[in-house]
C-alpha cells in the first residue's frame, strides 16, 4: 500500500506542481493518474521512488516514510518504466534488462537466465536477447523498458506514459500484454497517462486529476462513468459526446444503440441474454 | 623545386640518421615531450572535464577559461615561464605551457561528453537505482568517449607543433634542427624537419581518429546507421582546436 498524506510539492522556482494531494493506493491493482499535460502526474510518481522529494506532507510505503529510506536503496525495489523506454544505448537488450540485478550483486549467470524468461513474459523473441536497443522499434524497446523494470520483481512497478510514443495498433497490444501481465503478476502498479480511454482499460482505480494534481475523482471507472464528479470530469472522460454518450433508438420494435455521433453502437439485450 | 629536394636529401642522408643530434633522436625527443603533456593535461583536464558535465558546477568558468586559454600565444607564453622559473627550470616551464595549451580541448571534450548524453538516459539510470559514482562509471563515460578522444585529438595536434618550442630552449626536439637552421642559414634542414613534423602530426592525429572511431559504443554506432540525425555539429563544437591551427603554429 502506498499512501499519500497531505503532499505538497513546491518547485525551487515557484512552481505548486502538487497542493495538498492525499490517496491510498491499494496493492496488487492498478492505480492510474490521469490528467492533462502539467497538472503534476509524472511529479506525483517520482516522488514514490524519490526522484522528486515532496516539501510537504507524507508519503508511506507499507506504512514506512519513504523520506526515511535512503533514495539508491529504494529505486532498486521499484520499477520504473518511462515513455522513450530510458535504455542504456550503449548496453544490450539483456544487459539492460540485467541492469539492476548486477547492481544488487545478482549472480551474472542467474541475471541472464532471469532476463530471457522476462522477454517472453513481456513477449519479445530471445533472439533480440543480444541487439542494441537502437535496433528496436519504440514497441519492442518499450517491452525492453517493462522487462528491465520487473527484473528485480518488485512489489511495486511505476509506468510513466509507457505506451506514449508507439503508433496506436502497437499501443493497444501493449496495453492487453499489460493486462495479461498484471493477472498474472499482481504487481502493484501506478500508470500515469494523459489518455482517459487508457485509463479506464487499465485502471482498478482511476484518479482524474486537475492543475496543481487536485483530484476531480477517483474510483473505478465504472463509477466514474456512472456519475461524473464535475463538469470538469464529464468534459474530460467525454461522457456527453462520441463513443461514451450512447442513446437509445427504437427501430421496427429492436432497441439499438447510438453513440454522440450517431454512429450505430450495439444491440441493447437484457442482462444474462445472449 | 630544389628546395624541397634538399629537405628530402636532407632526411634520407643515412648520417643525419645516426649519433648525436640524428633525426631518430629528435623524433623521439619530440613524442616525449607530446606525450608526457599530453598525459599532464589530461591528468588534469579529464578529472576535471567529468567532474563539471556530471554535476553541471563550474560550466560557465570553464567555457570561459577555455576561450581565453586557446588565445594564448604559446611563444610568448613558453619565454614567459621560462624567464619567470629561470633557465634551469626551463624543462619545467615547457612542460607547463605544453599542458597548458592542451588542456582546454581535452576538458572541453570531456565535458561536452558529458553533455551531449540524452538526459533521459541519465535520469533512467538514476531512477533504477544507480548510485552517482555507477552513473559515471556506467553511462557517462563510455558514452562521454567518443568526444573526450576528439578533444585528445585536437589537444595532441596543439601539442606536436608547439613542441617546436622547445628547440630555442634546448638541443631538442625537431625545433632544434628548425632553430639551428635559422641561425646558419640551412633551409634544407629547417624544410626537412618541418616536413617531418607534418608527418608526424598526421600519423598522430589518424591514431586518434581510429581511436576515438573505436571509442564510439557499439549501440550508439548501431544506432547512427538507422539515424542520420545523429549529432556531428556537437562533435565539432567541442574540439574548436582545427588542424588548420597547426599550421598556423609550425609557421612560428
Ligand atoms: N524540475 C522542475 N522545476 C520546476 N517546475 C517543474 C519541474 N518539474 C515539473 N515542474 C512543473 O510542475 C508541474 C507538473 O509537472 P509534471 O511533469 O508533474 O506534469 P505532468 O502531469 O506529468 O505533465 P505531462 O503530461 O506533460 O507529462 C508543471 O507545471 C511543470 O512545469
Ligand atoms: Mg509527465
Amino acid at each position: 500500500m502506498i499512501e499519500f498524506r497531505s503532499i505538497e510539492k513546491l518547485f525551487p522556482d515557484g512552481t505548486r506542481a502538487v497542493d495538498d494531494f492525499s490517496l491510498v493506493i491499494p496493492s496488487h491493482k492498478t492505480t492510474v493518474f490521469v490528467g492533462s499535460s502539467g497538472c503534476g502526474k509524472t511529479t506525483l510518481l517520482r516522488m514514490i521512488n524519490r526522484m522528486v522529494d515532496a516539501t510537504g506532507g507524507e508519503l508511506l510505503i507499507d506504512d514506512e516514510n519513504v523520506a526515511s529510506i535512503e533514495p539508491v536503496r529504494l529505486r532498486r525495489r521499484i520499477g520504473y518504466v518511462m515513455q522513450n523506454s530510458g535504455l542504456l544505448p550503449h548496453r544490450t537488450v539483456i544487459d539492460n534488462i540485467t541492469t539492476v540485478p548486477r547492481l544488487t550483486g545478482v549472480p551474472t549467470k542467474d541475471a541472464r537466465a532471469r532476463a530471457l524468461e522476462l522477454m517472453d513474459t513481456v513477449g519479445l523473441d530471445r533472439a533480440m536477447a543480444e541487439r542494441y536497443p537502437a535496433q528496436l522499434s519504440g514497441g519492442q524497446q518499450q517491452r525492453v523498458g517493462v522487462a528491465r523494470g520487473l527484473a528485480i520483481d518488485p512489489n511495486i512497478l511505476l509506468m510513466d506514459e509507457p505506451f506514449g510514443a508507439v503508433d496506436p495498433i502497437v499501443r493497444a497490444e501493449l496495453q492487453q500484454e499489460l493486462l495479461r501481465l498484471q493477472r498474472e503478476l499482481g504487481k502493484t502498479v501506478v500508470f500515469v497517462t494523459h489518455d482517459i480511454d487508457e485509463a479506464f482499460l487499465l485502471g482498478d482505480q482511476v484518479v482524474i486529476l486537475e492543475k496543481g494534481a487536485r483530484i476531480a475523482q477517483k474510483g473505478t471507472p465504472e463509477e466514474i462513468l456512472a456519475n461524473p464528479a464535475s463538469d470538469f470530469v464529464a468534459s474530460f472522460i467525454g461522457a456527453d459526446r462520441g463513443k461514451r454518450a450512447l442513446s437509445i433508438r427504437d427501430v421496427d420494435g429492436e432497441r439499438v444503440v447510438v453513440d454522440g455521433d450517431g454512429n450505430l453502437a450495439g444491440r441493447l439485450t437484457e442482462p444474462g441474454a445472449a | 623545386m630544389n628546395l624541397f629536394a634538399d629537405a628530402f636529401a636532407w632526411i634520407l642522408n643515412p648520417g643525419n640518421w645516426e649519433g648525436r643530434n640524428s633525426i631518430p633522436q629528435f623524433i623521439g625527443e619530440h613524442l616525449w615531450y607530446t606525450v608526457l603533456a599530453m598525459i599532464l593535461a589530461s591528468a588534469i583536464a579529464i578529472p576535471l572535464g567529468w567532474y563539471i558535465g556530471h554535476t553541471g558546477r563550474g560550466r560557465d568558468i570553464a567555457v570561459a577559461a577555455t576561450g581565453a586559454a586557446r588565445a594564448l600565444p604559446s611563444f610568448g607564453l613558453l619565454f614567459l615561464f621560462v624567464m619567470i622559473g629561470g633557465v634551469a627550470n626551463r624543462d619545467s616551464s615547457v612542460m607547463i605551457v605544453l599542458a597548458l595549451l592542451a588542456i582546454p580541448p581535452i576538458l572541453a571534450g570531456a565535458y561536452a561528453g558529458f553533455e551531449a548524453i540524452d538526459r533521459r538516459v541519465i535520469d533512467a539510470a538514476r531512477s533504477m537505482g544507480m548510485t552517482e559514482r555507477q552513473i559515471v562509471a556506467r553511462v557517462e563515460i563510455p558514452l562521454g568517449l567518443p568526444l573526450l578522444w576528439g578533444g585528445l585529438r585536437n589537444a595532441v595536434l596543439q601539442v606536436v607543433a608547439t613542441v617546436v618550442l622547445v628547440g630555442f630552449v634546448r638541443n631538442a626536439t625537431l625545433g632544434y634542427p628548425i632553430v639551428q637552421g635559422i641561425q646558419i642559414n640551412r633551409f634544407d634542414q629547417m624544410l626537412g624537419a618541418s616536413v617531418l613534423i607534418i608527418v608526424l602530426a598526421l600519423l598522430l592525429d589518424a591514431i586518434f581518429a581510429l581511436l576515438e572511431r573505436y571509442a564510439t559504443p557499439a549501440g550508439v554506432r548501431a544506432g547512427r546507421n538507422r539515424d542520420h540525425r545523429t549529432s556531428s555539429t556537437r562533435r565539432r563544437a567541442a574540439g574548436g582546436a582545427t588542424p588548420a591551427s597547426t599550421e598556423k603554429e609550425m609557421s612560428v
